[in-house]
């Protein structure tokens, strides 16, 4: 799917990653954030850390911000609602929380299944007490992640970042004829 | 049966009597906060007043953070059952540092002593559970030492595996049903966190 026309968005991510010294990367995949858990595996300054369910996450960045190390949690927009009573572990706590979340039920979805969570994941992490980002065009998206960075670590914060369906492209299904 | 239950304040007393700055302590929600508390407020406690079934994996962050000290998370029942998935993640990373110790009361100790899971199937109607176990369940998640451990007689060799034993351990005691004083630590979540990373870090 790669365009040689357009940034290579989930690099930029990584870069800006990799520049913020984040270390733990806590994640449940999704297609859209393949390449960049990819990425983080092939990175001996992180620590790659795969969940059973999205909230263990934020307990686990918890403990590595008591520890002194600095993290980011990838998931789709469906984990967001899996997270959200622990979320308040963030407004309580004030650590920095930095979420990367790859939209499903968003522009162009045909999973209808997925449309409540998609629909509602901004409005969900915001009741939480997030700061929510969105980014829609390949070109904004190490700029959008490296300010939500910065926010989250300065100001032991929990952000988000959106990235958007329409950038990651709407997954398609076609019944087998 | 009772008999060979712990007194859970007595345990954690006994497994944390000593402790110095190599230890890192995690309790979960409700009586297990209560207790390590009994046994001494510290800047490296780090007893939770909420995020029930996050204690274990906040231990695991701690843990790859912080290598080269023990962390001991202490937790109920309850709270174990409501993260049981995090015994299959701590199995991926096995941290050789992180220690966890169920007190295993068999009951939601801060709702009414209702049952869990892990209540004996041969009860009466209300205290029925499963017979759930839980150092079955985190063998089968890839930790292989895990045990349960009926005291009082254990207590050496539990506090022994709990502080020194190369990790990941997981070790649940069964303890008795009891009505104890609350001891509480601070309330402020931030102050907790603060007062956690100057002891630790040296900065908040």
């Amino acid at each position: 799917m790669q365009d040689a026309n357009q940034p290579d968005w989930p690099s930029d991510v990584f870069e800006v990653l990799r520049a913020q010294r984040v270390r733990q990367v806590c994640y449940l995949p999704d297609a859209g954030h393949a390449r960049l858990i990819s990425l983080c595996h092939a990175c001996t300054e992180m620590r790659p850390i795969v969940l059973t369910t999205e909230e263990e996450g934020v307990a686990v960045l918890l403990g590595g911000w008591l520890g002194g190390d600095r993290g980011v949690l990838l998931m789709q927009s469906s984990g967001v609602g899996n997270c959200v009573n622990m979320l308040g572990l963030a407004r309580t706590m004030r650590y920095p929380l930095l979420m990367l979340v790859t939209m499903r039920g968003d522009f162009g979805e045909s999973n209808p299944w997925q449309l409540p969570m998609g629909q509602a994941a901004g409005t969900v992490l915001q009741a939480m007490g997030s700061i929510v980002f969105s980014a829609e065009r390949p070109a904004e998206v190490g700029q959008v992640v490296e300010a939500a960075a910065g926010m989250a670590f300065s100001g032991n914060q929990a952000v988000a970042v959106l990235l958007r369906q329409r950038l990651i492209g709407a997954k398609r299904f076609e019944a087998a004829r | 049966m009772n008999e060979e239950r712990f007194h859970r304040r007595a345990l954690v007393a006994d497994v944390l009597a000593g402790a110095d700055d190599r230890l890192l302590v995690v309790a979960g929600l409700g009586q297990s906060a209560w207790d390590v508390t009994a046994a001494g407020d510290r800047p490296l406690n780090l007893p939770l007043w909420g995020a029930m079934g996050g204690t274990l994996a906040l231990g695991l962050g701690l843990a790859l953070a912080r290598p080269e000290r023990r962390v001991l998370v202490i937790t109920g029942d309850g709270d174990m059952l409501m993260g049981l998935g995090s015994l299959a993640t701590v199995a991926v990373q096995r941290p050789r540092n992180l220690a966890i110790l169920v007190l295993d009361n068999e009951r939601f100790g801060e709702t009414g002593n209702q049952a869990t899971h892990t209540a004996p199937v041969q009860a009466p109607q209300e205290e029925r559970g499963a017979g759930t176990d839980l150092a079955l369940m985190a063998r089968g998640a890839g930790i292989a030492d895990s045990d349960t451990v009926r005291g009082p007689k254990g207590t050496a060799r539990l506090r022994q595996d709990l502080l020194q034993g190369e990790g990941p351990v997981f070790r649940v005691a069964k303890v008795l049903v009891e009505r104890l004083p609350l001891v509480l630590p601070p309330r402020d979540g931030a102050h907790l966190k603060e007062r956690f990373r100057l002891a630790l870090l040296g900065e908040p």
